[in-house]
């Protein structure tokens, strides 16, 4: 039943962002560009509620899966031409699911901040290989990317990353996501095994995030090392955490207000970060739950 | 060897900078469990509480004098230790009771605010500043050697610094609540330990710590700008992990290991482009069999 | 049941929602490109900046934003051109990749600029210029050197010379002023701009039978280079090549003195601001820099430009970003002129034929590939001045 009530709100999602799309030439191509940027940040936003919020870790390496995504997909329609485009989306997010495989071993061991500076160094050693690789460019990276990604593709996607994450998360087998955030070793009491439901999250978090950054790298036509620093991993976090962790409603909410937080202070000019940070200080002061944390919703994230 | 020796005095001076700043990291850490993202900045305020600071000394101390440098690096570090019990007073005392991610999140909004405030043209703005010399410039040459006197004095003052530091914590009735604090918060109040104190005093010691680490770290490098601390607190950071966050000696011990780690793959040729990368592969790979850092407590999980 | 479903999959509700918030706010969008032609005549010229204002490159993208805005300041006391004024509407990108993008976007999309400036860093130049090259609006960067940037299509310009002409320069320098055979390279790996001025200077400098000593490598912005410096010491160069920006080289040339490197330091473009000097002062004596012009035989155009940038911002004195900046914005206006139109693809072809500009940098003239042609001049710092060496043409 729900299965079925599910899947028809992701085709309205669908066909919803199609019909957008499909008028999107008329629009004004700033606003569509923000849009799509929002899209992108959903989509990485919620891949990572999947490991920091649902499964309770602390990784700080998801801009390092968003450029394997980028980069692989990048280079694929660079060689092989734009019709690969859907193709190349697929692979890049298999790259970044294999990148995560490797981040999520030591998840094996490492807990909380350990756990946190190992991601992170997993994100930075990326960085750093395709700082060196020429193959990817070097310092300046890859360009003369085709403008491939539209409305359609960063929203469409969005609402497959929802369905797929906020059903699994809510299936049987999702349970043991919670359940590990809740109390790993009650979990394995329980005969569920902490390891695998750890791995798994990093896996299909860094799938998603791997799309995104090759949605990404196919709407920004550029693609730089430097791009996927620590500080835009950090970006995502400030996403989950002021979403509530683990709510993927808040965070999807989250995620559209601070890529749109930015734009909006524009006309502050150059005390436009100065006001965004002192925002998100206020934020966490008057809601420190999360953005969107409200009973209701409570109950049923948790379920 | 020649060129071995000179790295390991280059790698120790580096080190011991990384080392004070992961005091600062691993003290909060003790206490309130969470990272103080905004120590980075402490540290750069260090360094510019200094820049303003040392035209007026030197008119009352003869130029160039020790007892000059030391009234600078003195008043830098009370500068410093204030604004760190203010930030922890405005920022994160209102959350003390709140989920720790929370006060992660303020912290990084604290750090984007002085980062973008200092940068603005009214206040710092973004130029590259030439640091005061504080101390003349003395090179000694033993053996065909290079070294520089200013280097010396930063291990010396470091070693004694962290001396101090051991005694406070050991010997002191502040440091026994600081430590009763670490261990148990709500036992320490319990026994009279006035929480709120002993909390702002960390902050204020670390920001000292921090304050003096900045000034040595503007002495080696000449230049000072608003970013400067981004990249040595990630590293401090990366050494307190590295030690066992929490662990004051472990914190000293992962500064001078990061120092080294960082000069020596610094001054190969083929490696030199993936210093950043090499530092944090051994640090995964450290990590990897000792899961809680060097001299880090493993946590028995308790049913 | 059914109201548990809701509350499950409220979320994608909620996308739903806001898709049609977002097409709901994208319709009333502006035909673009038509205002300027048709609008009145007192309408003032719009013109878009990209710079890196705040952020690590800060520094760079402000200086080459004063130089912008005060040539922009200048054209306007002087009345403007065509009869109108220009209105120079600023973003800050926050030396961010992905920000460029979004701000030329907005800029051509919402605030219906006519051309694009900037910005200093050919990376964020690239993500630019596509955008710029499909909504035919001609884009100048003041000093982005990689070849790549004006490599994306016939409305992209630049002002300053291309890396491989300046690495070729500073190649021929080392072996025949120089007299050099073994040098060292030092380059910033986070730089395109490093890199690539490294790569066309190691291979002038082999094909003239030089022999690289060693390479290593910095990521801009460290504070600490001794680790390389040691390493650069115990490979024996007779010189050093450092293509960088001038706030990481003073802190190398101080860090090379304290390590008692005594050998000469040669760099780029980068390197020049009076800020090099100022941070690194005895340890910069001696060393030698390419650029676009020297101050000591300087045109009276360059020395009233100094002295106009010294009076507005505070008595800072321009790099050689502030100096392109202003060119960029000088052609434009020239351009305009010339082609009587704020037209997009008329500004392109003025823009195209641009012959012997005279700006502050030099004389400039815009090639084929819409580079721009000019000498460089070499520089020495003595007694903390610049001096003139030579000239190198192209």
């Amino acid at each position: 039943m729900i299965r079925h009530g599910s899947r028809r709100w992701l085709i309205a999602a669908l066909v919803a962002a199609f019909a957008v799309s499909w008028f999107s030439t008329r629009f004004n191509q700033y606003y569509l560009g923000i849009a799509i940027d929002v899209g992108i940040n959903i989509i990485l936003a919620v891949s990572l509620n999947l490991i920091n919020g649902h499964t309770g870790q602390f990784s700080l390496g998801h801009a390092g899966f968003m450029a394997v995504g980028g980069f692989t997909a990048a280079k694929l329609t660079l060689l092989y031409g734009e019709s690969l485009y859907p193709f190349s989306l697929i692979v890049g997010g298999i790259m970044a699911a294999l990148a995560g495989l490797l981040v999520g071993i030591p998840s094996l061991r490492c807990k909380g901040d350990y756990l946190a500076i190992v991601t992170l160094g997993f994100g930075e050693i990326i960085r750093v290989i395709f700082q060196n690789s020429q193959f990817f460019g070097a310092a300046t990276g890859l360009t003369g990317i085709a403008k491939l990604t539209t409305f359609f593709w960063a929203w469409g996607i969005a609402a497959v990353t929802i369905y797929v994450i906020a059903g699994l998360v809510n299936s049987t087998y999702g349970r043991g996501f919670l359940c590990v955030h809740d109390d790993e070793v009650a979990a394995s009491a329980m005969g569920i095994n902490p390891l695998r439901y750890k791995v798994t999250a990093f896996v299909i978090g860094a799938f998603f995030a791997g799309i995104a950054g090759a949605l990404y790298a196919h709407h920004k036509r550029v693609l730089q090392p430097d791009g996927f620093n620590f500080i835009k991993s950090i970006d995502i976090v400030v996403m989950v955490i002021l979403g509530g962790m683990g709510r993927t409603a808040g965070v999807v909410v989250a995620a559209i207000i601070l890529t749109l937080l930015p734009e909006v202070l524009r006309s502050f000019a150059s005390y436009r970060m100065i006001i965004y940070s002192l925002l998100i200080i206020g934020l966490m002061m008057g809601r420190p739950q999360g953005l969107f944390v409200w009973p209701i919703f409570k109950k049923n994230a948790k379920n | 060897m020649e060129w071995f020796v000179q790295q390991l005095i280059n790698g120790l001076a580096l080190g011991s900078i990384y080392a004070l700043i992961a005091l600062g990291y691993t003290m909060v850490y003790g206490i309130l469990r969470f990272i103080n993202f905004a120590h980075s900045d402490v540290l750069m305020l260090g360094a510019f509480a200094a820049y303003f600071v040392a035209p007026p000394v030197t008119h009352l101390f003869p130029p160039q004098s020790y007892a000059g440098a030391l009234a600078v690096l003195l008043l830098s570090a009370v500068i410093c230790a204030i604004i760190g019990m203010l930030i922890e007073f405005l920022a994160y005392r209102p959350l003390r009771r709140r989920p720790r991610l929370t006060v992660l999140i303020t912290a990084i909004g604290v750090s984007l605010f002085i980062e973008y405030t200092c940068q603005h043209e009214k206040v710092f703005g973004a130029q590259l500043k030439p640091f005061p010399k504080l101390l003349a410039e003395q090179n000694f040459h033993p053996a065909g050697l290079s070294i520089n006197g200013n280097d010396v004095v930063v291990v010396v003052v470091t070693a004694l610094l962290l001396a101090g530091l051991w005694y406070l914590v050991q010997k002191t009735r502040m440091g026994l609540a600081m430590r009763a604090v670490s261990f148990n918060e709500k036992a320490a109040a319990l026994m009279g330990v006035n929480i709120n104190r002993v909390i702002s005093f960390t902050f204020g010691l670390g920001s000292a710590l921090a304050a003096v680490a900045g000034v040595f770290y503007a002495m080696r490098a000449q230049g000072i700008e608003p970013l400067m601390g981004i990249k040595p607190g990630l590293y401090a950071f990366i050494a307190a992990v590295l030690g066992g966050i929490g662990n004051l000696p472990g914190a000293a011990l992962g500064g001078l290991a990061l120092g080294l780690i960082e000069t020596f793959a610094g001054g190969i040729p083929a490696l030199s482009n993936y210093r950043d990368g090499i530092a944090f592969a051994i640090l995964i790979f450290i990590l990897l069999f000792k899961p809680s850092g060097l001299l880090g407590k493993t946590q028995v999980e308790k049913v | 049941m059914k109201k548990q479903f809701f509350a499950n999959h409220w979320c994608s509700l909620l996308l739903l929602s806001s898709t049609i918030v977002f097409s709901g706010c994208d319709k009333p969008s502006a035909p673009s490109g038509g205002s300027a032609a048709g609008g009145a005549s007192a309408d003032p010229i719009k013109v878009g900046e990209f710079a890196s204002l705040t952020g690590k490159e800060a520094t760079f993208g402000q200086s080459s934003h004063e130089g912008t805005q005060q040539a922009i300041d200048e054209l306007n006391a002087a009345g403007g051109v065509l009869g109108r004024k220009f209105e120079l509407i600023v973003e800050d990108d926050l030396s961010k990749a992905g920000e460029p993008a979004t701000i030329v976007n907005k800029l051509i999309a919402r605030d219906n600029v006519v051309a694009v400036l900037g910005e200093v860093a050919s990376s964020r130049s690239m993500e630019a210029a596509p955008i710029c090259q499909q909504n035919k609006i001609p884009m100048i960067s003041p000093s982005s050197t990689n070849p790549k940037v004006t490599e994306t299509g016939d409305f992209i310009f630049r002002v300053c010379f291309i890396d491989p002409f300046q690495g070729t320069v500073m190649a021929n320098f080392a072996t025949k002023t120089l007299k050099a055979k073994n040098v060292a390279v030092f380059t910033d790996v986070k730089s395109d701009y490093s890199k690539g001025l490294a790569k066309y200077f190691k291979e002038g400098f082999t094909a003239a039978g030089g022999k690289i000593a060693t390479e290593l490598d910095f990521n801009g912005g460290d504070k600490d280079f001794k680790a390389q410096l040691t390493a650069i010491k115990s490979s024996n160069p007779d010189g050093i090549f450092v293509p960088g920006y001038y706030t990481d080289v003073a802190l190398i040339c101080i860090q090379a003195k304290q390590l008692g490197l005594s050998v000469p330091i040669f760099g780029g473009d980068g390197w020049e601001s009076d800020q090099l000097v100022k941070i690194g002062q005895d340890a910069v004596e001696g060393t030698y820099f390419s650029t676009h012009y020297a101050p000591d035989v300087a045109t009276q155009k360059s020395k009233d430009f100094v002295a106009a940038y010294q009076k507005k911002w505070n008595g800072k004195s321009p790099d050689a970003m502030a100096a392109l900046g202003y060119d960029s914005a000088m052609i434009l206006a020239q351009a305009m002129k010339t082609a009587n139109s704020t037209d997009g693809q008329k500004v392109r072809d003025a823009l195209a034929a641009t012959k012997n500009f005279e700006g502050v940098t030099g004389n400039t003239t815009i090639n084929e590939k819409r580079d721009a042609t000019k000498s460089a001049v070499i520089l020495q710092v003595k007694d903390g001045k610049f001096h003139y060496v030579e000239t190198v043409n192209p």
